[in-house]
């Protein structure tokens, strides 16, 4: 007996082991997603998943038999020992290959040193603070940057003759300050100035007496930055009300003011608004055409694909890219040098890593407000060529 | 390494002990008591042995664990109730984050008590105002305390570096020997040794005279004033203990993680760690105990089976054990263990 159940265990055992000797040379790389999905932002974060899932379902085949394991987890909104906490145990407990995702700065710099200590690449898919990419060798982003974002709208703001003075509004937090600076450095440059500057608070702002304010100033354009989602809805329902469009004064801002998955509920006041963004939902290519498409074919025709969900969808391309050019000599070190070079024909246009920077560069279109097809769409009419960040190029 | 084990030995008692000399140590009212502890020993022991992918897990149940503690000393066993204890947590997480990125202190233990200290000076200055009022008073006035600290944590950006969360904090290694390893072996002994002194003293604190008056104020305020107690003085102090512990685990945090955010300050902290205590059973240290390992574990598992939806579950856990426990685990392991013994004897 107890040598039949000895020989019956080798024999479970040799077998379990016969599938792992088969495919040695197949390896399945774990990409370890760190995201928000509870809370105030799970918007955020499922956009950015669902970006990663698709590039993924969509070239699982390009690896050949290699396959890429996505991990995601929760980091429950702006929490930086929470998303530090997972990194680690995605790094010790999952082992993974590469740690991507991150909505929120302050997370992603809460990660970087233990993408240094497990040298392990690091794909930041949204969070825009100029310096990120300073805190670990081992950054990549591929998302923005808010200088490089800003800067452009404010030398297409600087240019408008029937723009003389700018009154900025912005959250008061790290990136609202940091877009309020660019703004007025890119304003100065072409000759401008910012007439007055006001913050309104990061959570559950009333904008009706700071859009008061601004009525009562008189500006030709008021900047805004926000941190998107309700959030736009609200300040484009104030702006409606107090009537400031028709007191002449025009709103410009950063992408997340005219936001995709937002503009069905701002409804017509939203039409003329100026922003400077990375990507329109309706950016004419064949490229965006296609994603739209695969998109709205996996997650149904309600869904609308944003900045974020892009994010995630390139993040995985440059990781795909890597994992690709390398032919199974993955490391750390190799994979980051592997990014740095990466190109690509993005949704959102032409992309390519700065080698220098590890950061991305790509185009930014100044968009309007309008209504095509009876749907508000951000219609693009002005591109800056590739650019850099301007934050490091200024420092 | 010698002191810590030494220190664990307080919360996982050796195997030396007898069971009275057990039962005595963790003041048990049942045998709830000494199985949790047990169990927790165990727990503790097995995860040090083999858990090696959860020591940092272990590391974080054990700071919830000192933080449950300090809310069930006020509000299990002095029945003040507190919906901004995270003020104090928070303060400690802040204070050795500070201390380390602006000035430079960096040595964790005596940054530990510098936590404590500072918490216990903020539970002082706010204890006597809080405790001048009770029931919602007292818990609208716990909250809007914790909402000003949040807001000028938030506002003080040069020191705190506001919702960016703290830049540049260093920890240098414990006794200068032992380096925080990103496995968290380091994190994990440390913690559990600061857990173990931790507990050590909250037992002795809760069996002593001292402990038993504050059960008293909370059964029965009138009549322990009668016979002389000075009840004001007696919650102040609680208070004061309290915070400085909410503090030293936030310090452990700030330490372990290095790094400090906002989110430590946060409101849902505060609720968090109240239903933590409820869970596990309030007004018994090993309950309390109990409840940040289950919560704390079911969190970590929860939201990785389900990274969208885990609240969700979370939320309908703690609602079915609320409704079948109404005691917390604590009760529940209570019943469990006098029906076991009830059959014994059948």
């Amino acid at each position: 007996m107890s040598l039949r159940s000895l020989m019956l265990g080798t024999a479970v055992a040799a077998a379990a082991l016969l599938p792992l000797a088969g495919t040695a040379a197949a390896k399945t790389y774990k990409v370890g997603l760190v995201v928000s999905l509870s809370g105030p932002t799970a918007s955020l974060g499922q956009q950015i998943e669902r970006g990663a899932k698709l590039y993924q379902s969509l070239h699982k085949d390009d690896l050949g038999d290699d396959s890429v394991e996505l991990i995601v987890r929760d980091d429950t909104g702006p929490a930086p020992d929470v998303a530090k906490r997972l990194a680690q145990e995605l790094v010790v407990r999952d082992k993974v290959d590469v740690l991507a995702g991150i909505i929120f700065t302050p997370n992603a710099n809460a990660i970087a040193p233990i993408a240094t200590q497990a040298k392990v690449p690091f794909v930041i898919m949204n969070a825009a603070s100029w310096a990120t990419t300073k805190s670990s060798p081992y950054i990549v982003r591929v998302s923005q940057t808010l200088p490089q974002i800003t800067v452009p709208l404010a030398q297409w703001a600087a240019k408008q003759p029937d723009i003389k003075s700018v009154y900025t509004l912005v959250s008061d937090y790290a990136p609202g300050i940091e877009a309020e600076e660019a703004f007025a450095h890119g304003l100065k440059e072409a000759g401008k100035t910012v007439a007055a500057s006001v913050r309104v608070p990061v959570q559950n702002p009333d904008f009706v007496p700071f859009l008061q304010k601004v009525k009562d100033a008189k500006p030709d354009a008021l900047y805004v930055f926000l941190p998107g989602g309700t959030q736009s809805t609200a300040l484009m329902k104030a702006y409606q009300s107090l009537g400031l469009k028709e007191a002449g004064i025009r709103l410009i801002g950063s992408g997340e003011v005219s936001v995709e998955d937002e503009l069905p509920n701002m409804g017509d006041a939203a039409i003329g608004v100026v922003t400077g963004f990375h990507y329109s939902t309706s950016h004419d290519s064949k490229a965006n055409a296609d994603f739209v498409k695969a998109w709205q074919a996996a997650y149904g025709a309600d869904s609308v694909p944003t900045f974020m969900g892009v994010g995630g969808y390139d993040g995985m391309a440059a990781i795909h890219g890597a994992i690709k050019s390398l032919k199974g000599k993955f490391t750390g070190e190799a994979a980051v040098e592997a990014m740095r070079h990466w190109k690509a024909e993005s949704p959102r246009g032409p992309i390519a890593i700065d080698p220098e920077t590890r950061d991305v560069v790509q185009n930014i279109y100044i968009r309007r407000v309008e209504k095509v097809d009876g749907a508000l769409r951000n219609v693009e009419f002005e591109t800056f060529q590739a650019v850099k960040d301007p934050g490091k190029a200024a420092k | 390494m010698k002191s810590m084990s030494a220190s664990g030995g307080a919360a996982t008692p050796s195997g030396a002990a007898t069971p009275s000399t057990w039962r005595g140590l963790a003041m048990g009212r049942s045998g709830g008591d000494l199985a949790i502890a047990t169990l927790l020993g165990l727990g503790a022991l097995a995860t040090l042995l083999f858990g090696e992918a959860y020591w940092l897990l272990a590391s974080q149940v054990a700071i919830t664990m000192i933080f449950a503690l300090s809310v069930d000393l006020l509000v299990g066993y002095a029945g003040i109730v507190t919906l901004g204890h995270a003020v104090f947590f928070g303060l400690g997480a802040y204070t050795v984050g500070i201390a380390s990125a602006h000035l430079g202190w960096t040595e964790p233990l005596s940054g530990l008590l510098l936590a404590g200290l500072v918490a216990a000076a903020l539970g002082g200055a706010t204890g006597v105002l809080v405790l001048r009022t009770k029931g919602l008073g007292q818990l609208m006035l716990t909250m809007a305390f914790a909402s000003l600290v949040y807001e000028i944590a938030n506002r003080a950006k040069p020191l705190t570096g506001g919702a960016d969360g703290l830049q540049g904090m260093v920890i240098a290694p414990i006794l200068g020997l032992f380096e925080f390893d990103i496995f968290g072996l380091t994190a994990f002994l440390y913690t559990l040794a600061v857990l173990g002194v931790v507990v050590g003293l909250a037992v002795l604190m809760t069996r002593s005279p001292y402990g038993r008056s504050l059960v008293g104020i909370r059964e029965n305020r009138v009549r322990m004033q009668a016979i002389g107690t000075n009840v004001q003085q007696r919650l102040l102090s609680i208070y004061v203990v309290s915070a400085a512990l909410a503090g030293i685990a936030g310090a452990l945090l700030a330490q372990t993680s290095q790094f400090v955010g906002l989110n430590v300050l946060h409101f849902s902290l505060s609720g968090e760690i109240l239903i933590i205590v409820a869970l596990g059973g309030a007004g018994r240290l090993w309950g309390a105990l109990l409840g940040a390992v289950v919560f704390t574990l079911f969190k970590d598992r929860l939201s990785a089976l389900d990274p969208a939806y885990w609240y969700f579950w979370l939320g309908l856990l703690l609602a079915v054990i609320v409704l079948f426990a109404p005691k917390g685990l604590i009760g529940l392991v209570d019943r469990l263990l006098s029906i076991l013994q009830r059959g014994e004897v059948r």
